[in-house]
C-alpha cells in the first residue's frame, strides 16, 4: 500500500470515526458493537482503497460497509431479531450514496451521546479516558498506549473491559437530562482534563507523544463545547486548557527543565490560543462562569493578560482562589491561595494563611506545604525557621531533582 | 499542528459579491461541522483587494504604498482560517468536504518548534538574546 493512501485513510478515520461509531451506536444500541463494526469498515477501507482510490464520500462508504457488517453480525444472533429489521429498513432507505451522513443533524447529537456513554460513571476515569480517545478522538490502541506509557496489550485489555462493562451495565445510548446531567457532564469533563494534564505534565524524553495529548484534549473539549453549547463549564474547560497550552513553548528550557511562569519569555506564548481561550472564557461567563473550571480559567486568564510577570493582578488571583476554596474545600487550593495572598499582600499575609493548614491531616506529608512556608519565611528574613521547613520538604518529596533543589535552599538559608 | 487555510479570490469575490443564499447556507453548515469537530481556531472573510493596500520595500527599506485592486485574481486571498489538525492530510480531507465550487484553497502549515532544527533554534535564541541585551547596554 502506498503511504499516501495510508495517510489519507488515517485522515478520513480521524474525521469520520466518531460520527460513524455514534451513528452505528444509535442503531445497534451498543457502543462496543458499534465500535467493532466501525473497525471492520476501517479494515475494509485499508484493503480496498489502495486499489480503488479514496471514494468521494468516504464517510458514507464506511457507514454503508459497517451497516452491512452489522446486519450480518446481528443475523447470527437470533435474539436480536428486531434489530435486524431496524437495520435492514435503515439500509434499504439509504442505498444510494448518503450525503445525509454529513448533513444529518442527528449525527452530531449522536456524537454527544457517544461522549456521555464513553465517560459513563460506571467506568473508572482511566477507562473513560481510554474509551474516549479510542471512540471519539479516533486514536488507535497503539497510539493511546504510547501516550500513556503502557503496553499496547494492556491498553487493549482496558478498552475491551470498558466496552464490556458498558454492555453489562446496560448503559443507554443517550444524553442525560435534568439533575443527572450535571454529574454526568462533570464525569466527561474530568476525563477530558485528565487527558490534557497527562500531556501537560509530561517530562522531557517522553514529551512528543504526550504533547499531542494536549491537542487531543483541546479538540475533545471544543467538540463538547460546540455540542453542549448551553453548559458553561464546557466552555470554561476549553478556555482553561487553551490558556494553559498557550505557554507550552515557553515552559521548558533548552535542557528540558521546567521554566516557572514568572521566568517565562512571554513573547513565546501562543497568542492565538490565548485569544481563543479568552473569547471562550467570555462565552462561559455569559451563561454562568461560577464553576470550578471557570474559576481556574479566570486565574489562568489573569496570567495571560499580564504583559510582564510584575503586571500580574495578584489581588484578583487571590480572590479567585478564595472562590475556588469555597467551592472545592480543598486544602491544596488553600495552599495556592496562600501563595497568591503573599504576592498580593506580602509574605507575612501568605504565611498566616498557611498557618491554618498546619493541622490538616491531608497535608501532613505534602512536601509543598513546608516548601511554600520555607520560601515565605526566607522572604521575611526568618532564616532558621526557613531552613527547618526546607529540610522537612526535602524529606517528604519523592522527586530527586526537587530534593536537591530544596536542600540547596536549606543550606542557603 | 496548526494549518492556515487560504481561500483564493474569484472574479466574484473580487467584485464584492457574497454569493447566493444557498451558497451561504452550505458554507455555514460546513463551518458548523468544523466547529463541532473542534478544528477551528480562527477564520474570517476579507474585503476585495479594491479596498486593500500593499506596502513595498526596496533594498534600502524605503516604502511605497500601492492601492488595490491587484491583478492575478487567482493568486489573491479572499478569506482565511486557522485550523488545529493532526496532519496536513486531515486538513486536505476537511477542505474536500467544503461546498466551494470554481475556486481554490491553499493550505500552509504554520511553523512551529519541530520545523526548526537545533542549530537554527540556537541561532534564533542567540539573536533574541542580543536583542534583549542591546537596549540595556545602550542606556
Amino acid at each position: 500500500m502506498t503511504s499516501a493512501t495510508q495517510q489519507a485513510i488515517d485522515a478520513v478515520w480521524r474525521i469520520e470515526s466518531a460520527r460513524l461509531i455514534a451513528g452505528l451506536a444509535r442503531i445497534v444500541s451498543d457502543v462496543g458493537l458499534a465500535e467493532d463494526l466501525a473497525q471492520d469498515a476501517l479494515v475494509a477501507a485499508l484493503e480496498q482503497w489502495p486499489e480503488s482510490g479514496v471514494p468521494d464520500n468516504p464517510g458514507a462508504w464506511l457507514m454503508a460497509v459497517a451497516r452491512r457488517r452489522g446486519v450480518d453480525t446481528i443475523r447470527r444472533a437470533v435474539t436480536l431479531q428486531s434489530k435486524v429489521e431496524l437495520l435492514g429498513r435503515e439500509l434499504s432507505d439509504h442505498e444510494t450514496p448518503m450525503d445525509e451522513i454529513e448533513f444529518d443533524p442527528h449525527v452530531e447529537d449522536d456524537v454527544l451521546r457517544l461522549m456521555f456513554t464513553a465517560c459513563h460513571p460506571v467506568l473508572s476515569v482511566e477507562a473513560r479516558v481510554a474509551l474516549t480517545l479510542k471512540m471519539v478522538a479516533g486514536l488507535s490502541t497503539e497510539e493511546i498506549a504510547r501516550a500513556f506509557l503502557v503496553k499496547t496489550t494492556t491498553m487493549a485489555a482496558r478498552i475491551t473491559r470498558a466496552k464490556k462493562a458498558l454492555t453489562e451495565a446496560n448503559v443507554p445510548f443517550e444524553v442525560p437530562v435534568g439533575e443527572e446531567l450535571a454529574d454526568r457532564l462533570s464525569s466527561v469533563l474530568e476525563a477530558v482534563y485528565l487527558v490534557f494534564n497527562e500531556g501537560y505534565t509530561a517530562t522531557a524524553g517522553e514529551q512528543w507523544a504526550r504533547a499531542e495529548l494536549c491537542q487531543e484534549a483541546m479538540r475533545l473539549g471544543r467538540m463538547l463545547a460546540a455540542l453542549a453549547a448551553g453548559e458553561s463549564e464546557t466552555h470554561a474547560l476549553v478556555a482553561l486548557m487553551e490558556i494553559q497550552a498557550s505557554r507550552l513553548r515557553a515552559r521548558t528550557g533548552p535542557d528540558g527543565e521546567i521554566v516557572t511562569l514568572d521566568k517565562q519569555d512571554r513573547a513565546r506564548w501562543d497568542r492565538l490560543l490565548i485569544t481563543h481561550g479568552l473569547a471562550t472564557l467570555d462565552r462561559a461567563e455569559e451563561i454562568g462562569g461560577t464553576g470550578s473550571y471557570a474559576i481556574q480559567a479566570k486565574i489562568a486568564a489573569c496570567h495571560a493578560r499580564a504583559p510582564r510577570a510584575e503586571d500580574t493582578d495578584w489581588v484578583r488571583i487571590a480572590s479567585l482562589y478564595g472562590d475556588l476554596v469555597a467551592l472545592t474545600r480543598s486544602p491544596i487550593v488553600e495552599l495556592n491561595r496562600a501563595v497568591a495572598v503573599s504576592m498580593a499582600d506580602g509574605p507575612a499575609a501568605g504565611l498566616a494563611v498557611t498557618d491554618g493548614l498546619l493541622d490538616v491531616a491531608a497535608l501532613r506529608n505534602y512536601h509543598l506545604l513546608p516548601s511554600v512556608r520555607g520560601d515565605l519565611l526566607a522572604k521575611l528574613g526568618r532564616s532558621m525557621e526557613a531552613r527547618a521547613e526546607f529540610e522537612r520538604a526535602a524529606e517528604l518529596t519523592s522527586n530527586e531533582a526537587e530534593r536537591a533543589h530544596l536542600l540547596a535552599r536549606a543550606s542557603g538559608s | 499542528m496548526k494549518v492556515m487555510v487560504l481561500g483564493k479570490a474569484t472574479e466574484r469575490s473580487e467584485a464584492g459579491e457574497f454569493g447566493t443564499a444557498e451558497e451561504f447556507a452550505a458554507m455555514d453548515l460546513f463551518n458548523e461541522q468544523l466547529v463541532e469537530a473542534g478544528v477551528v481556531l480562527a477564520g474570517d472573510g476579507l474585503q476585495p483587494t479594491s479596498k486593500g493596500k500593499r506596502v513595498a520595500f526596496d533594498a534600502d527599506g524605503n516604502t511605497t504604498v500601492i492601492d488595490g485592486p491587484f491583478a492575478e485574481t487567482k493568486e489573491l486571498v479572499a478569506g482565511y482560517a486557522i485550523w488545529e489538525v493532526a496532519s496536513m492530510d486531515e486538513a486536505v480531507e476537511w477542505v474536500k468536504r467544503s461546498p466551494l465550487r470554481d475556486s481554490e484553497v491553499e493550505l500552509r502549515k504554520i511553523l512551529d518548534a519541530e520545523d526548526f532544527d537545533d542549530s537554527f533554534g540556537a541561532e534564533i535564541a542567540a539573536a533574541e538574546q542580543q536583542l534583549r541585551t542591546e537596549p540595556a547596554a545602550n542606556q
